[in-house]
């Protein structure tokens, strides 16, 4: 193992930025390793590699240093492939970069590859690319998570130190729990939205994930304010400090019955109480709380992200970029039908027509205003349970990676597997995924929320678990 | 519960192509994955207010101030089919 | 039945475009008649990922008309997503208003408003020509130039009973509104559009008939024509016993054929939803205060003031809807505020014959000259006839009036002495006429006074010789 590749293996992002400051690591030689991994990467979890490091990195005295970053494809990069795991994308290079990814390359990280993805972030495995799906690198045979798999695959092969994500419904801490690795869902409007191509507006959110709960933090720094350029950013309320709690002492943790009984697979309920119990080793005390409307939270999430999916989707329509595909009368209505008829996947048409259905004459009612009805009482029910406890602790799946193709016949059941995420989305509070150890040899994740601006007390809380839980992210690193 | 004419209303709305043997299995699928949702109608949601942003968010106009556009070449750049002067399409009447 | 027998009832929506330097929701100058394609961003082209930000002074000005036409404000208002498929709507969807529009009812000119609302205007197709052929079948040319351009959408209740109504209360709401300073209204560069909503009925029956929406009319006299055309083909369809379809329906100025736009629209169903990308416009009380504090005053608000002033009510309105004829009798009331009324209708009458089709300030006329002119006809110095005589110069070349009316000769004639030996001659030279005028008969006293008129080019009032003429012939 030759001394970079066990540096990647066991720096965090933290330290090896460290390292470059200090000068005991060179940063265009660490992007070129990371670089070449990432060329060579096997997982297919990237749809573009950069060909070679900038001529000129970010210097050592920025704050990021020139460390590589994976970026989603789904955030938009002036120049580079923007292609949103989508064939109708294929080859759209836009004029313009996303704020996230603005803000972190003036912080000092150097963008070295654009992950797979889900098509337009719609699944929870990875295998509605059109570039094909992507492999856990735990275990080739499984889905990395998704819609970020591309994202998560590469930090865990260590073909990235760190990864940009997006989450809607969990897209961010689903594909990290299963990778093994930190994903971080910031409070709704933290992030600006700027570039980041569209799935559900009211939901959406970047974030990063990492190997260690401080590269999180870290990211996030460097990622949050509220941008004149998003009218729903907000930024956060104070900047992040650098976690470094250790104990749990006089913290309550709550236990939502509802996230943590049926239907949790039993190595992950077994990993999620040992976690459980070394939170209570470091002080913590735990509460069963009740989430009434989690479940309705569910179905109310595949109405509103379909319903604005629906919308958000129409623009592709073969006018001003994108790969169209006319019919053989020349018609406009044929121009259409054919271009999102070839160029959508079969998950991303079955949202649209779920989406519009929802919000179509006659049933807005039933079902748009409902679900945003049932998204006032999921946010009341955390209002209430934040009256009692500190944060909330759920498994961020209730399975662990499960073998490409299984799911892939039945929607229905993979839109349950979104169970323990989704209800933090539809609240728009900020949820953590940390590892928490292993089912069936497959990392497990542990859940976290806060309440709405508390990424602070979040990223202290998981920092802490961390410590005392000590899994190896580096573990599927070869 | 949605049968094959709504889903060709609400294909031809989305401006999807369905091929014959698409539109029964949308149907099917549409109508599980309706049928799970469905539960949200049994909940008592009287007098309770819709919310579509959660986090509350004061959002502030934008001044009335010129930025600079993109030069054409750009703006039509990634266009499947242009010529000098904009974005080509079949005409909406043919 | 014949078309006397039914009752028109139309409601107008109009669009206005907002004269704000840039976009309703990016950065992109508003623009007209320039190259295609040069004012588009991420935002205005619907690229991946951009999303929109509203320009407060779109909302500034949907405020001040919302103010200016009466409406209720809404103290939060809200933009939905409008969604439907068209080359020149780059999203899939237009941010318009739906059940939270900015401004709410309202009242101009004896028409009630609906409301006022703000939304983004389409981009422009322009046909391809003979280049663009794909696959045997015509092309068009997208230009997002126009794309985005602020708009406000007014909404009448259906309070509009003839065509001439909507001709004319369309032109008192574009006067007001350019008064407003919010928008050019003009429509032939499509700054003011116009759509019209048509119903007919037997007289007396409660219930509305049946409404055709009848598209884009972009001038006033189309506006007239269309609506006459859509109710004369409503009244001969029901007279035949049909029944109107609710359709929408395109009028053809140069044939006057009304033809259906449905072939080429399905049924819509525009799926509205609250715009996910913004949050509500919340409009507080410093905003209306900044609104209020732009409302100049108003067309129908300057006619009253007008009529108050003295001003024939025909003039008044003339003088107010045409603001710029206004100022000009404001101005010129201003150095002489003595006779009012005689200066409108200079202005209105004489003025504006002259003026024609052009501009007021084709007219040479210095300033305080016109109300100086009107001096010296009060005062008797010219005749009423060689005053438009003066005017002419005026008009033409300008100068001082008095001293017009000295160089040209024009000086009113005194009564009886000058007069009679002219009039005398008069008589003289028309006997049949002078005889008529004896028995009583004064019908042909104009040969008289055109006579007169003649000999002193115009210098001899009216009146004077009617007067003196009776003396000589002893009635």
């Amino acid at each position: 193992m030759s001394d970079l590749t066990s540096i990647i293996r066991e720096q965090s992002a933290t330290e090896q930025i460290a390292a470059i400051k200090s000068g005991a690591l060179d940063a265009r030689e660490l992007f070129e390793a990371y670089r070449s991994r990432a060329a060579a990467d096997t997982f297919n979890a990237f749809t573009w590699v950069a060909d070679e490091a900038p001529a000129a990195l970010p210097a050592a005295d920025t704050p990021l240093a020139g460390l590589p970053v994976a970026v989603k494809d789904l955030f938009s990069t002036e120049g580079v492939p923007t292609q949103a795991g989508s064939k109708l994308l294929e080859g759209y290079r836009p004029p313009y970069t996303s704020t996230a990814v603005a803000k972190l390359e003036a912080a000092g990280a150097s963008m070295h590859g654009k992950t797979n993805q889900d098509e337009f972030a719609m699944g929870s495995s990875n295998e509605n690319s059109a570039f094909g799906p992507c492999q856990n690198p735990w275990d080739p045979e499984r889905i990395p998570g998704g819609s970020s798999g591309g994202s998560a695959a590469a930090v865990a092969a260590g073909h990235a130190p760190w990864a940009l994500g997006t989450d809607t419904g969990g897209s961010i801490r689903q594909p990290a729990a299963m990778c093994g690795l930190v994903g971080l869902k910031p409070t709704y409007g933290a992030v600006s939205r700027y570039g980041m191509i569209a799935f559900a507006s009211s939901l959406d959110q970047a974030g990063p994930i990492t190997r260690t709960v401080a590269d999180a933090a870290l990211m996030l720094e460097h990622l949050h304010g509220a941008d004149s350029r998003d009218m729903t950013s907000v930024g956060l309320r104070e900047p992040i400090a650098v976690p470094s709690r250790e104990s749990l002492e006089g913290l309550v943790i709550g236990v939502p019955a509802e996230l943590t009984g049926e239907g949790v697979e039993e190595g992950v309920a077994a990993a999620f109480q040992v976690a459980l119990a070394e939170a209570e080793a470091l002080g913590a005390s735990l509460e069963t709380i009740h989430l009434p409307h989690a479940e309705a939270a569910l179905s109310a999430y595949y109405v509103l992200a379909p319903a604005e999916a629906s919308s958000n989707l129409s623009r592709f329509d073969g006018v001003r970029y994108g790969n169209r595909v006319e019919d053989a009368d020349g018609t406009l209505l044929g121009m259409y039908t054919r271009t999102r008829h070839d160029g959508f996947g079969p998950e991303v048409k079955r949202r649209i027509m779920l989406g519009t259905y929802a919000l179509s004459a006659g049933y807005y009612d039933a079902y748009y205003g409902t679900a945003q009805r049932v998204r006032t009482k999921i946010a009341g029910d955390f209002t209430e349970a934040f009256k009692k406890v500190d944060v909330i602790a759920t498994p961020t799946s209730p399975t662990v990676a499960w073998k490409l193709g299984e799911k892939s016949s039945d929607p229905l059941a993979m839109y349950l597997s979104d169970i323990c995420t989704i209800p933090m989305s539809l609240a728009g509070i900020p949820g953590i995924s940390i590892p928490c150890g292993t089912s069936q040899g497959m990392p497990v994740g542990l859940q976290l929320a806060a309440p709405a601006f508390g990424e602070n007390l979040l990223l202290g809380v998981a920092h802490a678990l961390e410590r005392t839980l000590g899994f190896d992210t580096g573990g599927a690193i070869r | 519960m949605i049968d094959a004419k709504q889903v060709l209303h609400v294909a031809r709305l989305s401006r999807l192509e369905l091929e014959p043997g698409e539109v029964e299995q949308m149907a099917t699928e549409l109508s599980s994955i309706l049928g799970h949702i469905e539960q949200i109608s049994k909940l008592d949601l009287d007098g309770v207010e819709p919310t579509m942003h959660v986090v509350p968010i004061d959002g502030g106009l934008r001044d009335d101030e010129p930025e600079p556009s993109l030069p054409i070449e750009v703006a039509l750049s990634q266009a499947p089919k242009a010529n000098a002067e904009g974005f080509i399409v079949p005409s909406p009447q043919a | 039945m014949s078309a006397a027998d039914y009752e028109v009832t139309i409601g107008l929506e109009i669009h206005v475009q907002l004269a704000t330097r840039t976009k309703m929701f990016c950065g992109c100058e508003t623009s007209f008649g320039d190259d295609p394609n040069t004012h588009t961003c991420p935002r205005c082209l619907g690229l991946p990922g951009s999303l929109p930000l509203p320009n407060a002074k779109a909302v500034h000005f949907g405020l001040m008309m919302g103010l200016a036409l009466g409406s209720k404000i809404a103290p939060r208002s809200i933009f939905h997503r409008k969604n439907y498929f068209y080359p020149d709507l780059p999203k899939g969807y237009q941010i318009s208003q739906f059940d939270e529009p900015l401004c709410d009812g309202g009242e101009l000119g004896g028409v009630r408003l609906n409301r006022v609302h703000l939304e983004e205007d389409a981009a422009k197709l322009n046909h391809a020509g003979g280049t663009g052929r794909i696959q045997g079948s015509d092309a068009s040319v997208v230009d997002f130039n126009r794309g985005g351009t602020p708009l406000a959408e007014i909404v009448t209740e259906p309070d509009i009973t003839s065509a001439e109504q909507a001709s004319e209360w369309l032109r008192l709401l574009r006067v007001t509104i350019r008064q407003l300073g919010v928008s050019d209204v003009n429509m032939e560069e499509g700054s003011l559009r116009c759509d019209a909503n048509i119903s007919i009925r037997p007289k007396g029956q409660a219930e509305l008939g049946t409404k055709t929406e009848l598209k884009n009319m972009n001038s006033f006299r189309f506006i007239e024509r269309g609506i006459k055309a859509e109710v004369a083909r409503q009244v001969a369809i029901v007279d035949g016993g049909g029944q109107v379809t609710g359709e929408t329906l395109h009028f053809d100025p140069r044939t006057e054929a009304i033809t259906s736009m449905r072939s080429k629209e399905e049924a819509h169903d525009y799926r509205y939803f609250p715009e996910p990308d913004l949050v509500p416009v919340v409009i507080t009380p410093d905003m209306i205060e900044a609104a209020k504090a732009e409302l100049p005053e108003l067309p129908l608000q300057r006619e009253d003031r007008f009529i108050a002033l003295g001003v024939e009510p025909g003039a008044a309105r003339t003088l107010s809807w045409r603001p710029e004829l206004g100022d000009l009798f404001e101005a010129e009331l201003a150095t002489d505020g003595s006779q009012p009324k005689a200066l409108a209708a200079l202005i209105t009458n004489e003025l504006l014959k002259r003026i024609g089709d052009g501009e007021v300030t084709d007219s040479k006329a210095a300033p305080g000259s016109l109300a100086q002119l009107v001096a010296l006809t009060a005062a008797g110095t010219v005749s009423s006839s060689g005053a438009r005589t003066v005017l002419d110069t005026l008009f033409a070349s300008g100068g001082d009036p008095a001293a017009i009316v000295e160089a040209e000769g024009l000086t009113a004639m005194g009564g009886g002495d000058e007069l009679t030996p002219i009039i005398q001659a008069a008589l003289d030279a028309n006997p049949d006429v002078a005889e008529k005028l004896r028995t009583g008969d004064m019908k042909p006293i104009g040969v008289i006074v055109g006579f007169v008129m003649k000999e002193t080019k115009g210098r001899a009032d009216g009146k004077e010789v009617t007067k003196v003429t009776r003396q000589l012939l002893g009635l």
